[in-house]
């Protein structure tokens, strides 16, 4: 083992009050290992019995890792304990996974904002941000292992190595279990902050990269995975609440003393928003929902038609004055003035719904004197301490003790705690019953959170050679970064290029949507070349390939996915094929191949290829089926998938008016090859969903000459192109 | 208006229970909160996403629209109960073809399968489709479930 020159002293490390290190503490006989920035954090976890910690060991040699990440299908259940297994070199086989516990000052991820650290499992940064962490953590746990099987075996650490839950000692042919080192285990006095070069050659990792199962597969498959709705407690009783179709509307119940004598009416808890009722069962709850006689005001969302929104944003966008800079490379103004021809084409968004299969809800119980809290919850996590929990029952975050379940789908919806808020709001109203708090599908969707409505307004120029020599890019819309992140275009070398965001409001809540700016905002940018393109006679190919000729990461996923899809080969007859490139933390270039049925508008897409490069993969398999859920969501809002406002009333209520894409509309192939790289890991979860809008509406270009500019592509809109 | 409550005998999973509801009440809602069999979900509450189905005398049934008043002595099996020995050939399959992600409509899903494999035991894709065009996956593993159907359909179950 080798060991920095500056090692971290056990006292120098309890004084450390930045960066991630790692302590580990004895109890009893379980060795603990916590991973903390704040000393008195750190002993307030040791004076805790059972102690918090990344890894448990029992004698029998069973290894638990807690995973700090929420599990909604990405699989973190697997990876991050899987990366801290590597370096543990611990068995397997004889690991059992659980999640952490909530606390965000010893699990947190510094990896979103220096000196922060923040439980969050959002934009696809959960295992490039635990990364090392992991996996230094899993190396430290090993030095602990072998620094103590050095002072038991009486033997210099120097000579011991490890292998599957052992230490080995070759010169006398010892060889200890982990678990039987459990009586043996002791603190070193200092412990070696290990560097990427003193960690694994990824050429020896035995389960990274390995296709491990994901551990909560067979629990998904016989009905005992647990997400938070399926939470029972004794005395357990229900809340639902009425909200409304109109955002920010205040409620007036007229009809109280009604719904209080129904069977089973509990409590009525108003709310600003909302009308709350509370009951025996679920079915009591629903029914008094149903029998609400409620006033509701106007609100800053009346008015608003979400059809008839864009020729206002088509103004905004025509106006002189500027909205916000995003970026600015060269001078773009001269670029089009010395331009041998420009283009300017509007693309437009409507709002899309998150739908994660599982309704939001949660469950919350406060103690008999009001001073602690159990929360029951599928969350992404998020900023604020505890899911905003401890704010509401007006008592000390260390009160609430937060039990995350599984996620039954995240999709970004589950980033905004509105739900654990309003559920912790009506256990405090019933203090000491639990309380379950489910939104109805028709909840879900009409009170929605949606990705917000926009327009993209670009435009470009090109030289006399066809060569783009300037890109400007105007996002139109509401919710800030929602609509205008992802308008950069790092991988592509154009000299002058501009992007801004024009704000308009609408009082329509919103929320990040799997990929959030990427969906919107690379379907205009990958549609634009190709219609510069298909203007200039280029190959979408060509094209890219010399736009990407700075940046060999981008351009080896573009050359890999023609070569996968037989790119320059014509597909048979009525069908073409669409290129797109999109970066998110992973580079990918996806192509599919479509066909469209000129009397119905219907598209149908065929195939998908993806060449991706994540960086090191952690699981290979998994990485595949993201890319191809990631697809299917995308096809799924791109044929299919629209919330529609009429006097700031949403249309939808369920899945039977706001359809999704379901087995008969799949493709008959999703297929990724991801290129080899020993860079760190970057995100995948939000690299194939907006591949989808543009690739399908430039393979409909390059079929029928005529472009798809307005999301989504309805039968209706795609009948509409094909008559224009 | 709540219906008086009424006591009904249920055959579930190869057993009896008796349960006390509203005549009215959805199999999903006895099933979920009264006898703790939390595997069959609630998803839209229409019976259109499939989230909940079981198999009712053998057929795939959406139980968040069957009201307890209509199964009367007919058998009810749930995801807890389709692997009499260990795994159901379906749910081994889809372990095999690492079909699930959020896994929230995957009881569902595996439900609808098994009823169509065992009333075509060598389906076509346009089978599969029509069998399973029920169940909303957003995850978006349908190739999965389809490769898993397939296999589980060579496996012979």
């Amino acid at each position: 083992m080798v060991q920095t020159k500056t090692e971290i002293s056990r006292r120098k490390f309890l004084k450390s009050s930045s960066g991630v290190a790692l302590f580990i503490g004895i109890s009893g006989i379980l060795p603990q290992l916590i991973s903390c920035k704040d000393p008195n954090k750190i002993k307030e976890q040791l004076a805790q019995q059972p102690l918090t910690a990344w890894v448990k060991l029992s004698e029998d040699g069973l290894i638990t890792i807690y995973n700090p990440a929420a599990e909604m299908g990405q699989g973190s259940m697997t990876s991050l304990p899987l990366i801290f297994a590597e370096e543990m070199d611990a068995d397997w086989s004889m690991v059992k996974v659980e999640f952490s516990p909530q606390e965000s000052e010893i699990y947190g991820s510094p990896g979103w904002a220096p000196g922060s650290k923040l439980m969050f499992t959002v934009g696809s940064r959960t295992t490039n941000s635990y990364y090392n962490v992991m996996r230094k953590a899993g190396a430290q746990a090993r030095y602990v292992l072998m620094s103590s099987a050095a002072k038991h075996l009486e033997v210099p650490i120097e000579e011991l190595t490890t292998s599957n839950s052992h230490v080995l000692h070759g010169r006398t042919n010892q060889k200890i279990n982990y678990g039987a080192l459990i009586p043996f285990l002791e603190m070193p006095e200092s412990l070696p902050d290990f560097s990427e070069a003193e960690l694994k050659n990824p050429k020896d990792f035995k389960l990274i990269g390995k296709d491990i199962p994901r551990t909560e597969i067979p629990a998904k498959v016989n009905g005992s995975a647990m997400f938070a709705i399926d939470i029972r407690l004794p005395e357990m009783v229900y809340g639902v609440l009425e909200r409304g179709n109109l955002h920010g509307s205040k409620p007036k119940l007229t009809n109280e003393t009604e719904i209080l004598a129904m069977d089973g009416v509990v409590r009525i808890i108003p709310l600003d928003y909302a009308i709350g009722v509370v009951a025996k069962t679920l079915e009591q709850a629903l029914s008094a929902k149903k029998s609400l006689k409620i006033d509701w005001s106007e609100s800053k969302a009346s008015g608003h038609n979400s059809q008839e929104i864009y020729s206002t944003y088509e103004k905004i966008a025509s106006q002189k004055e500027k909205g916000k800079v995003i970026f600015e490379i060269g001078d773009v103004a001269k670029a089009k003035r010395t331009a041998a021809k420009t283009y300017a084409v509007d693309y437009k968004n409507d709002y899309v719904y998150h739908a994660q299969m599982e309704p939001l809800n949660a469950v919350v119980q406060v103690a008999e004197d009001g001073g602690s809290a159990e929360v029951w919850v599928g969350s992404q996590q998020g900023m604020d301490t505890k899911l905003g929990v401890p704010k509401i029952l007006g008592i000390a975050p260390e009160n609430v003790n937060v039990h995350l379940q599984y996620l039954g789908g995240g999709f970004g919806r589950r980033s905004m705690n509105d739900f654990v808020e309003e559920c912790a709001y009506l256990a405090k109203e019933m203090t000491p019953l639990p309380v379950k708090l489910i939104w109805t599908r028709e909840d879900d969707v009409t009170y929605g959170a949606f990705r917000p409505l926009s327009l993209q307004r670009l435009t470009a120029s090109t030289d006399y050679k066809g060569n783009i020599t300037s890109f400007s890019h105007a996002v139109v819309g509401d919710g800030g970064n929602l609509v205008a992140s992802a308008v950069a275009n790092d991988h592509y070398d154009i000299p002058n290029q501009f992007a801004e965001w024009r704000e308009a409001s609408n009082g329509i809540r919103l929320k990040h949507w799997r990929a959030v700016g990427h969906g919107p905002n690379k379907f205009a940018i990958e549609c634009m070349l190709d219609e510069i393109a298909r203007d200039q006679g280029l190959d979408p190919l060509d094209l890219r390939r010399k736009l990407m000729a700075k940046a060999p990461r981008a351009l080896a996923t573009l050359e890999k996915v023609a070569e996968l899809s037989n790119w320059s080969t014509p597909s048979d007859n009525g069908r073409a094929k669409g290129m797109a490139f999109v970066e998110h933390g992973s580079l990918g270039t996806g192509v599919c191949e479509i066909s469209v049925d000129r009397s119905t508008g219907i598209i149908k897409v065929h195939h998908f290829w993806i060449a991706l490069d994540a960086g090191v993969v952690v699981q290979p398999d998994n990485v595949k089926a993201q890319m191809e859920g990631g697809i299917i969501m995308g096809m799924s809002s791109v044929l299919k998938e629209q919330i529609t406002i009429v006097n700031g009333r949403v249309q939808q209520s369920n899945y039977h008016d706001y359809n999704l894409l379901r087995m008969q509309d799949v493709p008959d192939s999703i297929e990724t090859v991801i290129l080899e790289s020993a860079e760190v890991p970057e995100g995948v979860g939000e690299t194939a969903t907006p591949m989808v809008a543009c690739a399908i509406a430039n393979a409909f270009l390059r079929l029928t000459g005529k472009p798809l500019r307005h999301l989504p592509f309805s039968p209706e809109r795609v009948l509409q192109a094909l008559n224009s | 208006m709540i219906l008086p409550m009424e006591k009904f005998t249920l055959n579930i999973n190869d057993q009896k229970v008796s349960i006390e509801c509203a005549p009215d009440t959805p199999l999903l809602w006895a099933l979920r909160d009264q006898l703790g069999l939390t595997g069959t979900k609630y998803g839209c509450g229409i019976a259109v996403c499939g989230s909940c189905t079981v198999h009712l005398d053998g057929t795939a049934v959406r139980s968040c629209s069957l009201p307890i008043s209509a199964i009367n002595d007919k058998a009810i099996t749930t995801i807890e109960g389709v692997g009499k020995d260990g795994l159901h050939p379906v749910q081994k399959a889809w372990i095999a073809e690492n079909v699930p992600q959020c896994g929230f409509c995957q009881s569902g899903q595996i439900m609808s399968a098994i009823a169509l494999l065992e009333q075509n035991g060598n389906p076509s894709d346009a089978d599969i489709e029509q069998a399973m065009s029920g169940n909303i996956c957003r995850c978006g593993t349908y190739i999965r479930i389809r490769s898993a159907i397939k296999n589980a359909a060579k496996n012979n179950v």
